[in-house]
């Protein structure tokens, strides 16, 4: 865990004393540039080199009733025998983290002096995980107000609303406060539970904590030590086009934020946070349950290649006849000596 | 063997708290009980695994073949690129711990490494080491460790230590299934000669005798001849069901347990019952006497070569369907792997209809194979069946939901309507505990190996957990199930942690019910016990 926060503070202190020493346009154009690049190449390629892999075998996780006699209710979502159906099954694992909604928390207790073990629904990390991920979801689409112009419809209306509080000014969005209550929650779960201590490499406290910096930077931008927006506006617009603009001048804090954000893209192909495509690729969940209906190719299936009937006869033989279990090919009889 | 300890003294003797080291720094323990009896050379060899060797667990040196480090990488190298799912498991666990209590070893052995996310840890970490740029430039920080064999042993013992029931996978957001990377795992230790006796063994009586009992076909006859003379005791009619006969129109494959073991013979004997009442136009073999594939736990490649014999029997006796017994993981395999191994089925195979009813099973159109729950249930719906449920009825059961027919296949109500049917008394195990949220036995993918008694006694516990609750507050005393090692590892299992509750198939539950034409009144059930509702016999009515 020191070591994912020194790394992140390391970030900080490069954007900050970047910053410092005249190395704007390093931070503010070359490094975002460098680090665009690096995500949707490292992406593509990611999702490349699970595609070149195949799927040999039809593997779902059945999660319900399946389709068998017309009398039986089958379950259409938990064990979809169908394209839009799996499709269906996709939507709620992406957009409602289905299966972890399903999560319980098992507990051991002693009952009149016999040990056992209760199950408790818990939903604590669904609800935080859901709280995170959109909160990032919508954070990132107002962000495209300074990748776009003019500025879509759409995103003003995601705008008033994720500020409908109208608290402050500039008005202060719920989900800057979501997002860092997601991260909080995800962080101190990680630190607190034995279990997930136990489990939790550096690599696990390091993405958190960048997504803190990033947020936190971005927060304080917004609400204390505010910079241009114009300008910052102008620089973006430069780098979305590809024709920069000189970054200088603008408060500090922008380059940390941007420096913070770069480092995440850099690193989003080579690290776990890659499950974002890793979802949509998962055999136990995105295959027909209809395994027994559609026959699965394996395209390198073995040749046949096993011990057949003839040898079994072979070696069986006298003793398949005795018992009178018929045979392809009578013994041979006895010759007498 | 040692004295088992009481339930409460193995409970109290589970550790309350992780190692204060990290698990990278942990080594397992080799302790006679904690791992199971290496697979023979010569078996390995003679199934074709080139470099089996002599070795045992609890030595420190296991002699590996000299080039182990490589045999290893090419090994794995070979997994991700035939398999996609082992590369996106590796790569997008985020490590949230939603599966850690979820596996039936971990809750009953509070041991880290037997949560499932670090069970994949102890692999992914030698792939991020090898396979990866993060891992070979940051090694531990990325979560990186190079692969000694000390790594070896621990995959020997965690790997062994999963039943691959996917009830992890269930849970898991992005459906990470362990027993997918268990079976690749085994799959490697074996190419470095390292495999349990249990399983091998089982795998190469099967491919030789056609089963994995090693049942030669004379014995099976004959054990099958004193079953149908049971039936005729208990019912007075004589069974007598045809062996290797060609024209028939369905060939019925159960697994071995069913006729070798106790209490599988009674399930057996009810299949038996069953299809003499209806009158099915069937055959058993002796070639494809296995239903089950101790091959699947392995490897994908031995469970092809087991499976295998399925189809080629139908084809050489020309049967138009395959009706299949109760199993877990023969139903893994025949829902999930088969077409996919073997087919297309042979030109002789039909879409199977039900000869009784008329019933179309199109969700088997390709496999062309039945689940004999989905059969008996159509029956009944369609009244076929004449059911007298009042014999079971001192009898309060309950239903153990398979891993494998639950998470692998969705068999959850076609069981539970024939319970229903042959059963007064049913209640259901608490939520989180049935259904797709089932638990394993404890004992399942081939790790129902004696040795490790202790290892299945904790995994079983919250399987006996749950019972026991029903059992302490419905009064239930019998649990039924549809897999054949479940008859097999649950007795002991029950006996020990839930006293007092019997484990039986589905269609021993049945055939007690079953009212066959011409039968003699019954006054026992099918392990020849006395019914405590024993039936009117007409003769003594009359009379009276």
């Amino acid at each position: 865990m020191t070591i994912a926060f020194a790394a992140t503070l390391l970030i900080l202190c490069v954007g900050w004393a970047g910053s410092a020493l005249g190395l704007q346009y390093l931070l503010g154009v070359i490094l975002p540039l460098i680090a665009g690049a690096v995500f949707i190449i490292g992406f593509i390629w990611k999702i490349i080199r699970w595609a070149k892999s195949p799927v040999p075998f039809a593997i779902p996780t059945v999660a319900g009733q399946q389709r068998s006699l017309d009398w039986i209710k089958p379950n259409r979502l938990e064990c979809p025998w169908t394209t839009p159906a799996v499709v269906g099954r996709m939507i709620l694992e992406v957009f409602t983290f289905r299966s972890l909604f399903r999560n319980t928390r098992a507990e051991r207790t002693t009952i009149d002096g016999v040990p056992r073990i209760t199950y408790f629904s818990n939903k604590w990390l669904w609800v935080f995980a859901l709280l995170f991920h959109y909160s990032m979801l919508v954070i990132i689409i107002r962000h495209a107000r300074f990748f776009l112009d003019p500025v879509p419809v759409c995103i003003a209306v995601i705008e008033f609303v994720d500020g409908v509080f109208q608290v402050g000014a500039p008005r202060f969005y719920l989900t800057d406060a979501f997002i860092l209550a997601g991260l909080a929650f995800l962080l101190l779960r990680r630190v607190c539970t034995e279990k997930l201590r136990y489990i939790s490499l550096p690599a696990d406290y390091f993405a958190l904590f960048l997504l803190i910096a990033i947020a936190g930077s971005g927060i304080c931008m917004r609400y204390i030590s505010k910079v241009d927006i114009n300008q910052v506006k102008e620089v973006i617009m430069g780098l979305a086009t590809l024709q920069p603009v000189d970054p200088s001048g603008i408060g500090s804090i922008f380059f940390i934020h941007v420096t913070l954000v770069s480092a995440l893209l850099i690193y989003f192909p080579f690290s776990k946070l890659m499950h974002m495509g890793g979802v949509f690729m998962s055999p136990t969940r995105n295959m027909k349950c209809n395994t027994r209906e559609e026959r699965h190719v394996n395209p390198w299936n073995p040749p046949k290649h096993y011990h057949t009937y003839a040898e079994y006869e072979d070696d069986f033989r006298e003793a398949m006849v005795e018992a009178g279990i018929p045979v392809e090919k009578q013994p041979e009889p006895k010759t007498e000596a | 063997m040692a004295k088992m300890p009481t339930p409460e003294e193995l409970l109290a003797a589970t550790p309350t708290s992780f190692p204060k080291e990290g698990w990278m720094d942990t080594k397992p323990d080799f302790h006679p009980g904690s791992f199971c009896y290496p697979a023979k050379t010569e078996i390995l060899k003679g199934l074709g695994f080139e470099n089996a060797h002599d070795w045992a667990p609890d030595n420190e040196d296991w002699e590996l073949p000299e080039n182990w480090e490589e045999i290893l990488h090419n090994s794995l190298q070979d997994a991700l690129n035939k398999h996609r799912s082992l590369k996106v498991f590796m790569d997008c666990c985020v490590r949230c711990g939603a599966c850690a209590d979820k596996c039936h070893f971990f809750l009953g052995t509070n041991d880290p490494k037997n949560m499932p996310v670090l069970r994949a840890e102890l692999l992914r970490s030698v792939y991020r080491k090898d396979f990866t740029t993060a891992g070979r430039l940051l090694g531990k920080y990325a979560g990186a460790r190079k692969l000694d064999k000390d790594v070896i042993k621990e995959w020997f013992i965690y790997f062994y230590q999963c039943t691959e029931c996917r009830r992890c996978s269930l849970f898991c957001p992005y459906g990470i299934d362990t027993a997918e990377i268990t079976v690749i795992v085994r799959q490697m230790l074996l190419d470095l000669g390292l495999g349990i006796h249990w399983i091998m063994n089982s795998v190469n009586d099967c491919n030789r005798t056609g089963n994995h009992l090693g049942v030669q076909p004379h014995s099976m006859r004959e054990i099958v001849e004193f079953l149908c003379d049971d039936i005729e005791t208990i019912t007075g009619i004589r069974v007598d069901p045809p062996w290797n006969e060609k024209g028939h129109e369905v060939i019925f494959i159960t697994p071995s347990g069913d006729y070798f073991a106790d209490p599988g013979i009674y399930t057996f004997m009810g299949y038996l019952m069953l299809f003499h009442e209806i009158g099915l136009d069937y055959t058993l073999s002796t070639y494809a006497s296995e239903g089950g594939n101790f091959g699947s736990f392995v490897s994908f490649d031995v469970a092809k070569r087991l499976n295998a014999k399925m189809y080629a029997e139908a084809e050489r006796l020309g049967v138009k369907w395959i009706l299949g017994g109760e199993c877990g993981h023969m139903w893994r395999v025949v829902n999930q792997y088969m077409a996919t191994y073997n087919g297309p089925t042979p030109p002789n195979m039909e879409v199977p209809v039900s000869p009784i009813t008329g019933t179309v099973f199109k969700n088997a159109a390709a496999t062309k194979m039945v689940h004999i729950a989905e059969f008996t249930a159509d029956l009944i719906k369609h009244n076929k069946l004449n059911l007298r449920p009042e014999r079971n009825n001192h009898i309060i059961t309950t239903w153990h939901d398979s891993c494998n027919p639950a998470r692998a296949m969705g068999l959850l109500e076609e069981p539970r309507y024939i319970l229903r049917h042959v059963c007064n008394n049913f209640v259901e195990m608490p939520e989180h505990t049935i259904r797709e949220e089932t638990f394993c036995c404890g004992s399942g993918s081939g790790l129902n190996a004696e040795e490790i008694m202790d290892q299945r006694l904790r995994g079983g516990f919250p399987r006996a957990n749950a019972l026991r609750y029903v059992h302490d507050t419905k009064g239930v005393n019998w649990m039924g199930c549809v897999c054949a090692l479940d008859r097999a590892a649950l007795p002991p299992l029950v006996d020990y942690w839930v006293p007092g509750v019997t484990v039986s198939g589905l269609h021993e539950l049945v055939a007690n019910a079953l009212v066959m034409k011409g039968e003699i009144p019954r006054t026992m059930d099918l392990r020849q016990e006395d019914l405590p509702f024993p039936d009117e016999d007409p003769a003594a009515s009359e009379e009276a």
